[in-house]
């Protein structure tokens, strides 16, 4: 009797776990054809031109304070903790170059696709979750206009130009508020301070690292997207479709970043 | 409801039509089946409406009747079946001509699907901006002219999130009729509206009829509503027509069920 139990529980538990391997690669699946949908509406006319202006300027205008703040208050953490350590080392003058390399090629760009990817994935996959449930997406299908095109595209696209123009705001409040936190310690004139901290940058320690933002766009736009587009179930669904769009795209922009990291380290060191 | 209150004429319904079966059919429907999963919906429905003619859709919720809607615009693919809108099978059309083929129909969704975050105008102005040629003079005074013709011309700066459900349903008709379609589908014009503004909904619906001479499909479970706009009603039951013709057809059926959905009771 109770071996058969034992036998009923792991047979229940074999088959839970499959339902969960089945979803997973289900999930994968259909976001691949989400992908290669949005490939197919992205190059072809007519293009939605106007409603991509409107997002690209919904992104930029919304995300830029959080994206100067974010940015400002890494520059001020990274010169506090790096000084101390390097003053025990005997290397406190290369406080500027520290600060600014790390901001640029790691800090900057990050954060500003984590910040981006907690506002505007959250606001995307609940939008377009909205739209879903109250049938206004069939209601445009309806009307004879692409859904993908008009909404996927356009903010997909707006997301990914957006990436590398934040990261540069992002990079620029980080070096000032460094440079600030650094003469607050001790007096230093910003010109040394840059002079010090950029000697010694080269192009391939800028646009590389910035211009990989522009897959961290790609990956909040099409998952934000893709979570707001197979939204179901009310309310309820709305949430699930924001919630899991900040939480998935802010995970694969770290699980990217690795990738990213280690290909420009092979190609641009 | 009574039979007692059926028997009496709800409201004026001077613009009738008699079903003209000379005329092509602009809608189809041929042995279609639909399941969702393990549920299955439709079962081999067949219809038929023929330009000017409107044919409402009865059936007990969950019955089928949205979705079928749903699929003779082609927002889902049938299992089974051939559906023809104007003389085109939408079932297998390339997305290019199966958007030529929504240009000629209008849908009003049940919650009217207005987008939220354009205004009344804009809404309506929607469509046109998208697949006419117009100037944008000449837009705007297509729009008010819509909105005018559902009383709703005053309120063309209001999102939708500050109108009633029944001023929601009059900017989802006048988006409908923007492209000037020749076949009209209603998915429940009148839920969740009091009486009185149901009633102005079916006298609109009525009144556009005349002047256009669509062709409509009225999903409702509104059987008065029902009686007043439509020429035939098909009742639902199981994914299945149950009955179809004139309300004098159904309330002659001594099936149980057909008298008691008339019936309320």
């Amino acid at each position: 009797m109770a071996n058969s139990a034992t036998s009923i529980n792991r047979t229940g538990s074999l088959s839970a776990t499959g339902d969960v391997v089945v979803k997973f690669f289900e999930w994968f699946g259909n976001l691949g054809i989400f992908c290669a949908q949005w490939v197919r509406t992205a190059f072809t006319p007519p293009y939605e031109l106007r409603e991509f202006v409107h997002q690209f300027d919904e992104l930029g205008s919304k995300s830029l304070p959080l994206v100067a703040l974010a940015g400002a208050a890494t520059g001020i953490v990274i010169t506090l903790s790096t000084r101390d350590s390097l003053i025990r080392f005997g290397a406190k003058s290369l406080l500027p170059a520290v600060v600014v390399f790390s901001i640029l090629k790691e800090s900057g760009p990050i954060i500003t696709a984590l910040v981006v990817s907690g506002r505007a994935a959250a606001g995307i996959g609940a939008e377009l979750g909205a739209m879903k449930v109250t049938e206004q997406i069939d209601a445009m299908e309806a009307s004879a206009v692409n859904p993908y095109k008009f909404l996927v595209t356009t903010r997909v696209l707006a997301c990914m130009l957006m990436l590398p123009l934040l990261t540069l705001v992002s990079d620029f409040f980080g070096i000032l508020m460094g440079w600030i936190a650094s003469t607050a310690a001790e007096p230093i004139s910003l010109r040394l301070f840059i002079h010090n901290g950029f000697k010694d940058v080269t192009f391939h320690d800028f646009l590389p690292p910035t211009l990989k933002t522009i897959v961290f766009g790609l990956l909040i736009g099409m998952i934000s997207c893709f979570q707001g587009m197979r939204a179901s179930g009310g309310t309820e669904g709305v949430e699930r479709a924001a919630t899991n769009s900040v939480v998935l795209a802010s995970l694969f922009i770290i699980l990217a970043d690795v990738l990213l990291v280690r290909l420009i380290l092979v190609f641009f060191s | 409801m009574t039979k007692q209150m059926l028997d009496k004429q709800p409201r004026e319904v001077s613009s009738k039509k008699t079903k003209s079966k000379s005329l092509p059919p602009a809608i189809q429907v041929e042995s279609l089946s639909k399941s969702f999963g393990e549920q299955t919906v439709l079962k081999r429905i067949s219809l038929e409406i023929t330009q000017g003619e409107t044919l409402a859709v009865l059936g007990r919720s969950g019955t089928g009747k949205s979705v079928l809607l749903k699929l003779i615009i082609g927002l889902h693919k049938p299992d089974a079946g051939s559906i023809r809108v104007n003389g085109a099978e939408v079932t297998n059309l390339p997305p290019k001509e199966l958007n030529e083929v929504r240009k000629k129909v209008g849908f009003l969704f049940q919650q009217a699907a207005l987008y939220d975050s354009l205004t009344v105008e804009e809404n309506v102005a929607f469509p046109l901006r998208r697949h006419s040629k117009m100037s944008d003079g000449e837009r705007n005074k297509r729009v008010h002219d819509l909105l005018a013709s559902v009383g709703m011309d005053q309120d063309a700066h209001k999102l939708p999130a500050q109108l009633s459900g029944g001023m929601q349903k009059r900017v989802g008709l006048a988006r409908a009729l923007a492209l000037d379609p020749e076949i009209l589908l209603f998915d429940e014009p009148t839920a969740g509206l009091d009486p009185i503004t149901a009633a102005e909904t079916d006298d609109l619906i009525l009144r556009l009829q005349k002047e256009r001479h669509l062709a409509s499909v009225v999903v409702t479970h509104d059987i008065h509503g029902a009686r007043a706009v439509s020429d035939r009603l098909a009742l639902l039951r199981d994914g299945e027509i149950l009955i179809e013709g004139t309300f004098e057809d159904l309330r002659k059926s001594r099936d149980p069920f057909v008298v008691q959905f008339l019936n309320g009771s």
